[in-house]
C-alpha cells in the first residue's frame, strides 16, 4: 500500500492515531501527528512511499505536536519528539514540514553508526553514484534536483550513507529541500517538478520541498558504488572552473563534511580513505546549469 | 499497538537478561527505546550478550544494541586519549588530580564502566591549585564553554566546580571540581579528607587517583540524589555495579555507614542503597540500612518520597510513563534546587533564569 492510495481523511486519522510507518534510509520510522496541515503536506510529498506493515520493527517514532495547549492556538508552535527526546527548540507551526525533515535527518545522522554519514547529495546512474559534497549555500540541493529532473536516480539530497562494510552508498530517498531562489529555479526546470508549499522565514530562509521521483522511491533499497566526487560551488556570474582534486585534498575536505567521523574513529578514517580511493574527485565552480551539465557528463564518462 | 505502561521493562531485563528470550517484537522495540532514553543501551547489550540472549532479538533490535556496544568501546578509547592529554597539561603542577565518576570507572577498568557513555570528564583538584590548573588546561586548548557573566558567577561563587571547559578542536568537556558537593547545600566537608583517602591508580594512568571506595559510593549517591535524576537509572546502575564489587571486602559496609555519618551524608546513601535494592536487587545487609536510618531521616513523608523516586527513576520514555510521572519529575526538579541552595539564593537564581535565560 502506498501513501497516495489512502483517502485524505484516512491519512489524517492514521497519522493522528497509530502513526504511519515508512522506510527512511536504513530505518523504519513511525510518523505520528495530529496536525492537519502537516498531514496534507506529508501526503503530497511522500505520496509514492510504501506504508510498512504493522508487524514491521519500528526503529524510531517521531511525533510532531504543539508544545502545549496555549501554543496550539496563540502564536502556534510545533515541537518534534523522537522517542522522548526533543532535539530542537519549538518552531512556528507553519514550519511543521521542514521540522519533520530536519528531525528525520537528525534521526539518521545521529544513529546510523554502521555507516559513515557525510553531508552530501548523491545521485545514481547505471549502478554507480555521483557524490556532491559542499557547505550549505553552495547549491548542492538545487544541483541535485536538477540532475534528478534530468533522469538521474535520487539517493539523497542531504546525507551520503557509506556502508562501513561494503563501501556502497545507501539511498535515503526523501523530499529534496530547496531554499530561497532555488525554489523557482527548480520549478522552471521541468513541468514534472512537484514542489510543495513554500515556508517563508525559516532559519534557512524560504524553504520548499520537491517530491522525489516515483522511480527513485521504488529503487530505495538499491545501493550504488561511488564513481565520482564533486565539490560544487555556485557563484553568480562566474566562469566555469573545473579542477581535479588530489586524494589527500578530497579526504581532508570530506572529514569536514562527515557527521560521525569522531564517533567512528579508525573505522571512519578507513571508510573515508576507501571512498576517495574509489572515485575521481573534482572541484567545480559554476554560474549556470548550461555550463555545468556538459562538464558533469564529461567527467562522468571519464569516471565510469 | 501495545500502549500499556512498561515502567520496569528495562530494569527487569538488565537484572534478568534471560527473560528477553521470550520477548516479542513490540517488547524489543520498547526495550531498545527505553534503553536509549536511559543511556543504558550498551550496558543492556553487554547484559544480553552475557546471557546469550542476543540471538533472540529481531535483527533490527540487535543492530541497535550492537552499534551501542561498539560506540561505547570506541568511546572508552577516546576517553583514555583525553586522559593522556590532561596528564600532559597538569603533570608539571605536581598536584594530586582525582578522576570522578565515569572517567574514574573507565581508567580503573571497573565493571561500572562497561558500556558507559559520558559527555564530560570530571576532575577533582585542590582548591588552592585551581587557578593554575585552569590556566594550564586553557593553554592546552580547553576554553571556557559559552558562559555569560551570570553563569560564571553561578559556578565560581556557588558551585563546587568552575564553569565547564571545552576543547577547541576535539570538543571534549572537562568539569574541574574543588570539592564533591556544592558549598551552598550547607554540607561542606573538608576536601582534604577525600585526597587523603584517595587511591592512586596503577599502570598506564598512575598519574591520576580516584576516590576511596566509600567516598566513591557516597559521591555517586550524592550526585544522583541531590540532582535532577536526568540519568537516574544509569547512575543507579553504576552504583549497583560499584556496590556489588566493593561488597567483596567484608569491612566495606560498616566503613560506608561510618564515613557517611562522619560526612553528614547518611540520607543520600540510604536513598541510594534502598533504590539499588528495589530496582537492581543489590545485596545490601539489613544492618547497614538500619544503621543509616538511625543517623538521618528525611522530614518528608516516606510514602511521598517513595512515590517520587519510583517515577523519577523510570526511563525517560513515554512507554514507561504513567499519568503522574510528569508531576513527579517537576517535584524532583524543585527538590534538587532546594537541596542545593538556601532559599533566598534559590529564589534569586530561579527568578534570574526565568527572566533572563534564553
Amino acid at each position: 500500500l502506498r501513501i497516495a492510495e489512502l483517502q485524505r481523511s484516512e491519512l489524517r486519522s492514521r497519522l493522528a492515531k497509530t502513526g504511519l510507518s515508512i522506510p527512511c534510509g536504513p530505518f523504519c520510522v513511525r510518523v505520528r501527528t495530529g496536525l492537519a496541515g502537516l498531514a496534507e503536506e506529508f501526503g503530497r510529498l511522500y505520496a509514492d512511499f510504501p506504508i510498512l506493515d504493522a508487524d514491521t520493527y519500528v526503529d524510531f517514532e517521531v511525533r510532531l505536536r504543539a508544545p502545549n495547549l496555549l501554543r496550539r492556538f496563540v502564536r502556534a508552535q510545533v515541537t518534534l519528539d523522537c522517542d522522548g527526546r526533543i532535539p530542537f527548540k519549538p518552531l512556528p507551526m507553519a514550519q511543521a514540514f521542514p521540522m519533520l525533515e530536519w528531525g528525520l535527518n537528525w534521526v539518521i545522522s545521529s544513529h546510523a553508526q554502521d555507516h559513515l554519514v557525510i553531508h552530501a547529495a548523491v545521485v545514481e546512474r547505471e549502478g554507480r553514484c555521483l557524490i556532491l559534497a559542499a557547505d550549505p549555500g553552495s547549491g548542492k540541493s538545487t544541483l541535485c534536483a536538477a540532475l534528478v529532473l534530468r533522469g538521474w536516480r535520487l539517493l539523497s539530497d542531504e546525507l551520503a550513507l557509506v556502508d562501513l562494510a561494503s563501501g556502497l552508498v545507501r539511498p535515503i530517498v526523501r523530499p529534496i529541500s530547496l531554499k530561497n531562489a532555488s525554489i523557482d529555479v527548480v520549478r522552471s526546470l521541468s513541468p514534472e517538478a512537484c514542489v510543495g508549499k513554500v515556508c517563508p522565514d525559516t532559519a534557512k530562509g524560504d524553504i520548499a520541498h520537491m517530491r522525489p521521483p516515483a522511480d527513485s522511491v521504488r529503487a530505495m533499497s538499491q545501493p550504488a558504488r561511488p564513481a565520482l566526487l564533486v565539490f560544487p560551488k555556485y557563484t553568480a556570474g562566474a566562469a566555469l572552473l573545473s579542477a581535479p582534486q588530489g586524494r589527500a585534498h578530497a579526504l581532508g575536505e570530506l572529514t569536514r563534511h562527515a557527521f560521525n567521523f569522531a564517533v567512528l574513529a579508525g573505522e571512519g578514517f578507513d571508510a573515508l580513505a576507501n571512498l576517495v580511493e574509489q572515485v575521481r574527485a573534482h572541484r567545480i565552480e559554476y554560474a549556470s546549469f548550461d555550463q555545468l551539465m556538459p562538464e558533469i557528463d564529461r567527467l562522468w564518462a571519464q569516471a565510469t | 499497538m501495545n500502549t500499556a505502561v512498561r515502567a520496569h521493562l528495562l530494569v527487569d531485563t538488565l537484572r534478568e537478561p534471560e527473560r528477553a528470550r521470550a520477548y516479542g517484537i513490540r517488547d524489543w522495540e520498547t526495550l531498545v527505546w527505553q534503553s536509549r532514553a536511559a543511556e543504558l543501551m550498551a550496558q543492556l547489550h553487554a547484559a544480553l550478550d552475557g546471557a546469550d540472549a542476543l540471538g533472540a532479538a529481531p535483527p533490527a533490535a540487535r543492530r541497535h544494541l550492537e552499534l551501542a556496544g561498539s560506540v561505547a568501546a570506541k568511546h572508552a578509547l577516546a576517553v583514555k586519549c583525553e586522559l593522556r592529554e590532561i596528564q600532559e597539561a597538569l603533570e608539571p603542577l605536581g598536584i594530586p588530580v582525582l578522576l570522578l565518576k565515569g572517567a574514574a570507572y573507565c581508567a580503573l577498568g571497573h565493571p561500572a564502566s562497561r558500556g558507559r557513555l559520558f559527555n564530560d570528564i570530571d576532575l577533582l583538584v585542590p582548591r588552592q591549585a585551581l587557578p593554575e590548573a585552569e590556566k594550564r588546561l586553557l593553554w592546552a586548548g580547553w576554553l571556557p564553554a559559552h558562559t555569560n557573566a551570570y553563569d560564571d558567577r553561578y559556578y565560581r561563587e556557588w558551585m563546587h566546580e568552575i564553569p565547564p571547559m571545552e576543547h577547541k578542536h576535539r570538543a571534549t568537556v572537562l568539569d574541574v571540581h574543588h570539592t564533591i558537593l556544592p558549598p551552598t547545600s550547607g554540607i561542606r566537608p573538608d576536601p582534604r579528607q577525600f585526597f587523603d583517602a584517595a587511591l592512586p591508580l596503577t599502570g598506564e594512568f598512575s598519574f591520576f587517583s580516584v576516590l576511596g571506595h566509600t567516598d566513591m559510593v557516597i559521591h555517586s549517591a550524592c550526585h544522583l540524589f541531590f540532582g535532577e535524576f536526568h540519568k537516574g537509572l544509569r547512575d543507579l546502575h553504576d552504583l549497583h555495579r560499584l556496590l556489588s564489587d566493593f561488597a567483596a571486602d567484608s569491612k566495606f559496609w560498616s566503613a560506608l555507614t561510618d564515613r557517611a555519618a562522619h560526612l553528614g551524608l547518611s540520607l543520600p546513601v540510604l536513598d541510594a542503597l534502598t533504590q539499588c535494592q528495589r530496582l537492581y536487587r543489590t545485596a545490601v545487609p539489613v544492618e547497614t540500612l538500619q544503621a543509616l536510618r538511625q543517623v538521618q531521616t528525611s522530614p518528608f513523608p516516606r510514602a511521598l518520597r517513595e512515590w517520587m523516586f519510583e517515577h523519577a527513576l523510570r526511563p525517560v520514555h513515554g512507554s514507561a510513563f504513567g499519568p503522574s510521572t510528569g508531576l513527579a519529575h517537576r517535584m524532583v526538579f524543585v527538590r534538587s534546587h532546594w537541596l542545593r541552595m538556601p532559599l533566598p539564593l534559590l529564589a534569586y537564581h530561579l527568578s534570574h533564569k526565568a527572566l533572563f535565560a534564553d
